[in-house]
């Protein structure tokens, strides 16, 4: 009698939590903008929309590769660096216009994230280390080019961080434009569908005759190429390359992003509108409570509470 | 003399499975008392039961004399029961002396452990079984072979009485089994009890002295070692009675023989040549002709598994030759196999098969992704037409196509991976245990199909443990021992007899070549 019920309330639970997985951030974003909408002053104004929907843009981005990377079981710790290594590179490039000097940001994020893959699809190196051998390095390198702030005058580069096409500025266009983008790819693609598989069970995608290696290496390019586009965006908007301090913890609020999303760490699934929304409620977070004038640490330890809620969601449930 | 670990009628239950049903067991001190059984048997669920991870549902436990319940490994081992696993539970970074020791090491006043010391009783100690090795090394840095030891020396240096080795040579140079069986030897002439769990009938006769099989969690039989010829030992661990006339008809195949299809001059749908890797296979070699069905048997450890993986890529090979349809595939990968037409069932679905985490849909176009796709673009209409089609074909019973494939049964899932090799339209399939752990209906269905299969005219490699299945559902089969081919036999030889006869191997006098 007593385990009948045991059961049954386990089986609640799961539901609870499977709910909360596939839901809860969407519900958190919601309850976040009623919120706001009674209780903050000019919360509905363009122009503070505008403002978050700037800011989050470069983390949504680098956000949507790491649910990529993610989704095959892995981790990519370089991306914050990896920003700032397109700031240096882009300024360095910049007497050649804009256009060379971001194409030479983005393939030095091709390169970083090539040699990430590499490491993880060839060398069999854990993930989580060979991304942060590049996190510490990239950092370095990044300021051995560029040693302090640089402002840049470039007209189209700042174009491109402060112009906005039918009231919505670029970088927002951009980060919507990926968003499209990426969930196409999961859905729709080969290569989308076997992310998900080698995530899922590398074993069965191996024998299934799956480019294992290929597409492993391939999604830590994309990881690299899409935070060098984030890097560039965020100095275009500071109109100054600033590599020292440029994606300090970006790799942090990816993880948050995609976690509190509803995907997974062990892989196997990708949550790409979930991780949008996973960026928007951090963010919506934050400017909540600097709105009501609770400081910063106060956001800090409730992001912490939201993740922890999000991975105990997302957390294997038991074997069926 | 006085058992010193008896078991008595015991039972243990999983859900949908009776692992043991009144099992009764008992060894000697000072007898090495093999344990032998195909899988599924219930060795495992009883070496557990005696080491103390699992608790009986029924039946008693005496230790010493003594009815005992162990709560948990720990408690067992401080007992003086111990067990060696092939996977050696030890401290790969610490040396060898400490991890002899660990636990236990000496200490001064201080707490603060005395190295040298340490390292004099860890010499002695490995000596007194005749293990020569450098007790300052890292363990990682030596063979498996020696890590066994250790962890065999570790396991009886606590007042052991009772030490269970779990396939202890799996992993073992030739040289170092020797030295393991004068381990062996040793604790022998110490009193010491040893169960020996293994499939290598050459060993269990060069060690045991008493042998009890196990079958379908039952004993099958127990006693001495010596009056058993090994036919009649491979009979009951296949429960089949070599005198016995048995009437076909527990599988669903019709027994009918198809004749290969190959015209005169056409080359076999499917030919390996010499596979070798070293411990494992030795020059295997077989052939597959299109619409038949070869079956691959041996004991379990024979390298039939070893043989399809390597055939499709996935083991790496030493040497050796595959050709599909009279191509040789030059990159030994899994995708090249593909691509040549021959896939693999694998044994472990789970491992290597499923994935979970996906739809039953996903499941099956996985590896006809790139063929329902154009320029990179998946056509979402052209799977549905496949997996409906197959869903149907094979009876596949899921709640709808986008279901997870985790929430299936094993039949079921089993028809979900068969779906998704014939969605590529291979020319040979391999076939490792295709009905082992799934329901009787479903394992019917699968055995049809497979015959349907090769009357379309592929080309068929079956690996099965059952006997049955074997015998009913090929046209020929070749019979592993030891990594290496025992036998073939043809048409009216293809008899549970003449199987156990070349797994026993009373007709080949083969040596081993280390």
């Amino acid at each position: 009698m007593s385990d009948l019920t045991l059961n049954l309330s386990q089986l609640h639970r799961e539901r609870v939590l499977a709910w909360l997985q596939e839901y809860g951030v969407y519900v958190a974003v919601g309850a976040l903008l009623v919120f706001n909408v009674m209780f903050t002053p000019h919360f509905l104004s363009a122009a503070n929309f505008r403002t978050q929907l700037v800011q989050v843009s470069p983390i949504v981005i680098v956000s949507l590769a790491m649910a990529l990377v993610i989704g095959t079981q892995g981790i990519d710790l370089s991306v914050g660096s990896v920003m700032a290594l397109a700031a240096a590179v882009v300024v360095l490039y910049l007497g050649y216009g804009a256009v060379p000097a971001i194409v030479a940001a983005l393939v030095a994020g091709a390169l970083v994230g090539a040699t990430g893959g590499a490491l993880v699809a060839y060398l069999d190196i854990q993930p989580i280390v060979a991304t942060l051998a590049l996190l510490v390095g990239i950092r370095g390198l990044a300021n051995v080019l560029v040693p302090q702030l640089r402002e840049f005058r470039n007209p189209d580069l700042i174009a491109l961080g402060s112009d906005t096409f039918l009231g919505v500025p670029f970088v927002v266009l951009v980060a919507a434009a990926l968003t499209v983008v990426v969930a196409l790819v999961v859905r729709r693609t080969t290569f989308g569908r076997q992310i998900v598989a080698i995530g899922g069970n590398r074993a069965a995608s191996e024998l299934s005759g799956l480019p294992v290696r290929p597409i492993l290496l391939a999604v830590y390019v994309i990881s690299g190429v899409l935070a060098a586009g984030a890097g560039v965006l965020a100095t275009a908007r500071l109109q100054a390359s600033d590599p020292t301090s440029l994606g300090l913890f970006m790799e942090l609020s990816a993880i948050t992003a995609v976690v509190v999303g509803g995907t997974p760490l062990s892989g196997g699934r990708i949550r790409v509108l979930g991780t949008v929304m996973g960026a928007l409620l951090m963010q919506l977070l934050s400017a909540t409570l600097i709105k009501h004038d609770l400081p910063q640490s106060w956001t800090q330890m409730v992001q912490a509470g939201i993740i922890l809620v999000a991975v105990y969601a997302t957390r294997e449930r038991g074997t069926r | 003399m006085e058992p010193v670990l008896e078991a008595e009628g015991i039972s243990k239950r999983f859900p949908g499975v009776q692992a043991l049903d009144g099992v009764s067991f008992a060894v000697l001190p000072g007898e090495v008392h093999a344990l032998v059984g195909e899988n599924g048997a219930g060795k495992s669920t009883l070496v557990k039961i005696l080491t103390g991870a699992y608790r009986p549902d029924s039946g008693e436990l005496r230790y010493l004399g003594r009815p005992v319940s162990f709560s948990s490994p720990l408690e067992a081992r401080a007992a003086g029961i111990a067990a060696v696993h092939q996977e050696v539970n030890l401290v790969p970074m610490l040396s060898v002396g400490r991890n002899l020791l660990l636990g236990r090491e000496p200490r001064n006043r201080l707490g603060i452990i005395k190295l040298r010391k340490l390292y004099e009783t860890a010499a002695r100690q490995l000596a007194e079984y005749g293990i020569r090795t450098d007790v300052r090394r890292q363990l990682r840095t030596l063979g498996v072979g020696v890590q066994q030891m250790v962890a065999l020396a570790r396991a009886v240096s606590v007042d052991g009485r009772v030490v269970i080795l779990d396939e202890p040579t799996s992993s073992l140079h030739p040289r170092e089994v020797r030295t393991l069986f004068g381990v062996i030897e040793g604790l022998r002439r110490t009193g010491v009890a040893v169960i020996y769990v293994s499939h290598r009938l050459e060993e269990l006769y060069q060690i045991c002295d008493r042998v009890t099989v196990l079958r379908d969690g039952r004993v099958a039989h127990t006693g001495p070692l010596g009056g058993l010829d090994r036919l009649e030992l491979v009979s009951l661990m296949l429960g089949r009675d070599t005198s016995e006339v048995r009437n076909t008809g527990t599988t669903r195949f019709s027994r009918r023989l198809r004749s290969p299809q190959n015209r005169p001059g056409e080359p076999p749908v499917l030919q390996a040549s010499r596979l070798r890797r070293r411990r494992l296979l030795h020059d295997v070699s077989l052939q597959v002709h299109a619409g038949e069905v070869v079956g691959l048997g041996g004991l379990l450890g024979s390298g039939r598994t070893e043989t399809v993986r390597a055939m499709v890529g996935a083991l790496p090979l030493d040497a050796g030759q595959v050709t599909v349809a009279g191509f040789p595939l030059r990159r030994r990968t899994p995708a090249a196999a593909i691509r040549a037409g021959l896939s693999l069932l694998p044994e472990d679905r789970k491992a290597d098969g499923i994935v979970p985490s996906l739809s039953v849909r996903e499941n099956i176009a996985l590896a006809a992704l790139p063929r329902l796709s154009r320029a990179g673009l998946v056509s979402e209409q052209r799977i549905d037409q496949i997996v409906e089609t197959f869903i149907k074909r094979l009876r596949i019973k899921a709640a709808s196509p986008h279901q997870k494939v985790a929430e299936l049964s094993g039949g079921n899932q089993q028809k979900v991976l068969l779906a998704r090799w014939l969605a590529l339209h291979p020319k040979a399939l391999l076939l490792d245990e295709p009905t082992r752990g799934i329901d009787v209906g479903a394992k019917a269905e699968v055995q049809l199909l497979v015959e349907e299969l090769a009357e379309a005219g592929l080309g068929i490699v079956l690996v099965s443990s059952d006997l049955d299945e074997l015998v009913e559902g090929s046209d020929r089969v070749v019979v592993l021992r030891d990594g290496a081919v025992v036998g073939e036999l043809h048409g009216d030889d293809v008899t549970e007899e003449k199987i156990m006869a070349a797994i026993a191997g009373h007709d080949a006098s083969r040596h081993d070549d280390e």
